[in-house]
């Protein structure tokens, strides 16, 4: 991603934002959307899949794949141990 | 400091001091209560002599935390032990039953007092013993002893703290105001004559394939794991399965309550204490425990001084009931005198493993009963027994 | 196109007995978010985990003793403290953490909680707070704010609410902070913070429960508690103790934020001089 600033940070080469990838336990989520509703990025929404219980367990938006930040705020507020995050190195 | 842990020697000291003293020498490390007369002497005397062996003692706000947290210090390890009258007992019951259900090894001295309710503070009663065998809800066993002198609660306070440790429960010391204030003899031995019963448990580290109430043995106890060992244990009070995790359906239920009381009911043997006299010729028996139960045998001998033929049943414990000795006893047996402080309870038992008539000479409490009315009733008894029999 | 990939394991589950998850919390509960916090510290707190015990009471935050795979007891309602007390000092190397609810701690269990914050015994407490007696269907209880409506307060509750900091700081607490389920960093960290501090800490955790509380109280989902929060919590370094209360009817901040941070010696039994 290209951005164009006034003042040019020094480090601006070495820092980059970071990337994360979702990873879910279906099975444990109960639709409560806390996740949806609170990530930053807007990233996740809820599927139309179902898992047994009969819960829709999020999913990544289509073109968000590259949006999240990895800020693991999803994985903080899950209260089911059902959604985490991890880093995905940047090349 | 292990020569503070026992005062080995010859002393003159009251039924509470000689508790502690026993509580001490069995290796108890962990005293929680709350004071309440006749009991508070064994507080008293802890707080004292804990610090002495690097124990604690320490006093909670209420009898519920007592209870609670000496199941907490068991769990961690230690020999643990409360003492308490009827109110407060009152108030541990529902953590005996938690005990109970959490199998944890543990002390509960009840020193009785006039009850019900505020009662009789500075005197005594015996009427806490249904009580101490139905007090929890429940289904439950328990394992209950009652001293009849100062000697004898050393004795059997080193044996509820080896038989709780053994068979992981709650024991019950159930004495009394007079036994706990009488001054007497009683003599501690030295540290190796302690006989000491240690609780099983679990052969090495198992990353968390221990099972906490998996009871493989004929003993139907499990292995103890200390919190802190690296066992992962889950311990609830919630009916659970061999892995403590809650299993509230009908069938598993069924199988823990049953594993439970048989625990008890099946080592029985191991557990029940009495004392006789006379038994061989006697045709009228005299039933007694704690400190009734001195002036129970003392009445015994006068009756037999006059020619009747009277004996004697001390129950050293009260719980588990000794139904098979009694029943024995009963085969040759005329009638049954039951003497306890209280307006009958332990005669109610009596009676329900026999057929011959259970007389009992009761009162509700506050000072020691006398030989006297003993004595009388053992007389009616052999008076009318002749014709009720005939 | 699913871009999220399906996986069986959480990173977290060895501190949590997987084989019994999902836990039996409803959608929207926030007691999983502070279990997931406790779970996260316990690994950062450098303490082995064999060291860490978990002792809970009766209610639904009690059953976070069930579901921590560390050594956990699950006791008589109200008396976790007391029974963790008892741990504690039968082995003072274990770090005791009571994780119990509101009702369990501060109704049947107040008289364990303010003798124990006098004496200043080194537990660990989370009391999680969602208002109301949730496990038996949702009834008040001394942390309901005045007003709500629970199942046994039909026309709105009559009786002011404890306000748990300032009864705490007064009973003589080391350390007590108030958060909410959407502080999770802040839950984590101060966890930890009380790992590190001896005495007794304690830390409230206000938490939705929208089925025993929220959809009786304009709060249907735990979404929109977490957005109540999110509007109304204020950190505050100047507000006073006996303002802390909290009382959902007007709009007033709902403060949070560590409250009490002192250092008082903790409980320790009688030694004799010259004794270790």
């Amino acid at each position: 991603m290209t951005q164009v600033f006034a003042r040019v940070p020094i480090d601006l080469e070495e820092i980059t934002t970071p990337r994360g990838k979702v990873y879910i336990i279906a099975e444990r989520c109960k639709e409560c959307e806390l996740c949806i509703v609170f990530c930053p990025e807007d990233v996740l929404y809820s599927s139309d899949q179902t898992n047994a219980k009969g819960y829709h367990y999020p999913d990544v938006v289509a073109g968000k794949e590259e949006s999240c930040v990895h800020c693991e705020f999803c994985s903080l507020v899950c209260p089911e141990f059902a959604i985490f995050t991890l880093a995905v190195n940047d090349v | 400091m292990s020569d503070r842990r026992i005062l080995t020697g010859q002393h003159f000291m009251n039924g509470d001091e000689a508790c502690a003293e026993g509580a001490l020498a069995a290796g108890c490390r962990f005293f929680a209560g709350y004071p309440i007369t006749p009991s508070t002497e064994v507080a008293e005397r802890l707080s004292l002599r804990m610090p002495e062996v690097e124990g604690v003692y320490i006093q909670m706000e209420d009898e519920l935390a007592s209870m609670a947290a000496i199941l907490g210090a068991s769990s961690a390890g230690a020999r643990s032990m409360t003492a308490t009258s009827g109110p407060g007992f009152s108030l541990m019951m529902e953590n005996i039953g938690l005990g109970v259900m959490m199998e944890i090894p543990c002390v509960v001295v009840n020193i009785q007092r006039g009850s019900p309710s505020t009662g009789l503070p500075t005197a005594p009663g015996q009427s806490d013993v249904m009580q101490a065998r139905w007090g929890s809800h429940g289904d439950y066993e328990i394992v209950a002893y009652a001293p009849e002198s100062p000697q004898e609660i050393f004795d059997l306070t080193v044996h509820c703290f080896n038989v709780a440790d053994r068979y992981r429960t709650p024991v019950l010391l159930m004495s009394d105001e007079v036994v706990g204030h009488m001054v007497e003899r009683v003599i501690i031995p030295t540290l190796d004559e302690i006989p000491i019963w240690e609780r099983k448990r679990p052969a090495e580290s198992s990353n968390g394939a221990f099972k906490p109430f998996e009871a493989l043995d004929a003993d139907l106890v499990p292995p103890m794991a200390y919190a802190g060992e690296g066992h992962h244990i889950h311990i609830s009070g919630l009916t659970h399965d061999e892995r403590g995790y809650p299993d509230l359906t009908p069938e598993n239920h069924h199988r823990l309550v049953t594993r439970l009381v048989n625990k008890i009911n099946n080592n029985a043997d191991d557990l029940i204490k009495t004392e006789d006299q006379y038994l061989d010729d006697a045709k009228i028996v005299v039933i007694s425990f704690g400190a009734t139960a001195r002036s129970a045998r003392r009445a015994v001998l006068e009756a037999r001084e006059e020619g009747i033929p009277a004996g004697f049943l001390r129950l050293i414990s009260l719980w588990p009931f000794p139904e098979s000795l009694i029943q024995e006893i009963a085969q040759d047996v005329d009638a049954f005198v039951v003497a306890e402080m209280n307006l009958g309870q332990m005669a109610h038992e009596v009676q329900r493993h026999v057929q011959q008539p259970v007389e009992g000479v009761f009162h509700a409490g506050g000072s020691m009963m006398r030989p006297g009315p003993i004595l009388e009733m053992i007389r009616e008894v052999a008076t009318n027994g002749n014709s009720r029999t005939g | 196109m699913a871009t999220a990939v399906l996986v069986e394991e959480h990173p977290l589950d060895s501190l949590i007995r997987d084989d019994r998850m999902p836990h039996i919390w409803c959608p929207g509960c926030g007691i999983g978010i502070v279990m997931r916090c406790f779970a996260k510290a316990i690994l950062e707190s450098g303490i082995p985990e064999e060291n860490h015990i978990v002792v809970s009471g009766i209610g639904c935050t009690g059953r976070v003793a069930g579901y921590m795979d560390l050594d956990s007891y699950h006791t008589t309602h109200g008396r976790p403290i007391p029974f963790a007390t008892g741990l504690k000092l039968a082995n003072p190397d274990l770090m005791v953490t009571v994780f119990s609810g509101d009702g369990d701690l501060s109704a049947i269990g107040g008289n364990h909680l303010i003798h124990a914050a006098r004496r200043n015994i080194d537990l660990k407490i989370v009391c999680v707070n969602n208002f109301n007696y949730g496990m038996t269907g949702g009834q008040f209880g001394p942390t309901t704010p005045c007003g709500a409506r629970s199942t046994t307060s039909p026309y709105g509750n009559a009786e002011q609410p404890f306000n748990l900091p300032y009864l705490l700081a007064a009973a003589g607490a080391s350390f007590v902070s108030r958060w909410t389920t959407i502080h999770v960093r802040q839950i984590q960290e101060d966890i930890l913070y009380m790992f590190n501090k001896p005495g007794f800490t304690f830390m409230e955790v206000l938490s939705p429960c929208p089925i025993g509380f929220g959809k009786s109280n304009n709060i249907p989902e735990g979404v929109d508690e977490m957005e109540l929060y999110r509007e109304r919590c204020v950190v505050d370094p100047n507000v006073d103790m006996w303002d802390l209360e909290i009382d959902l009817r007007e709009d007033r901040p709902i403060y949070v934020g560590r409250m009490v941070d002192r250092d008082i010696a903790p409980y320790q039994p009688v030694r004799l001089e010259g004794s270790p």
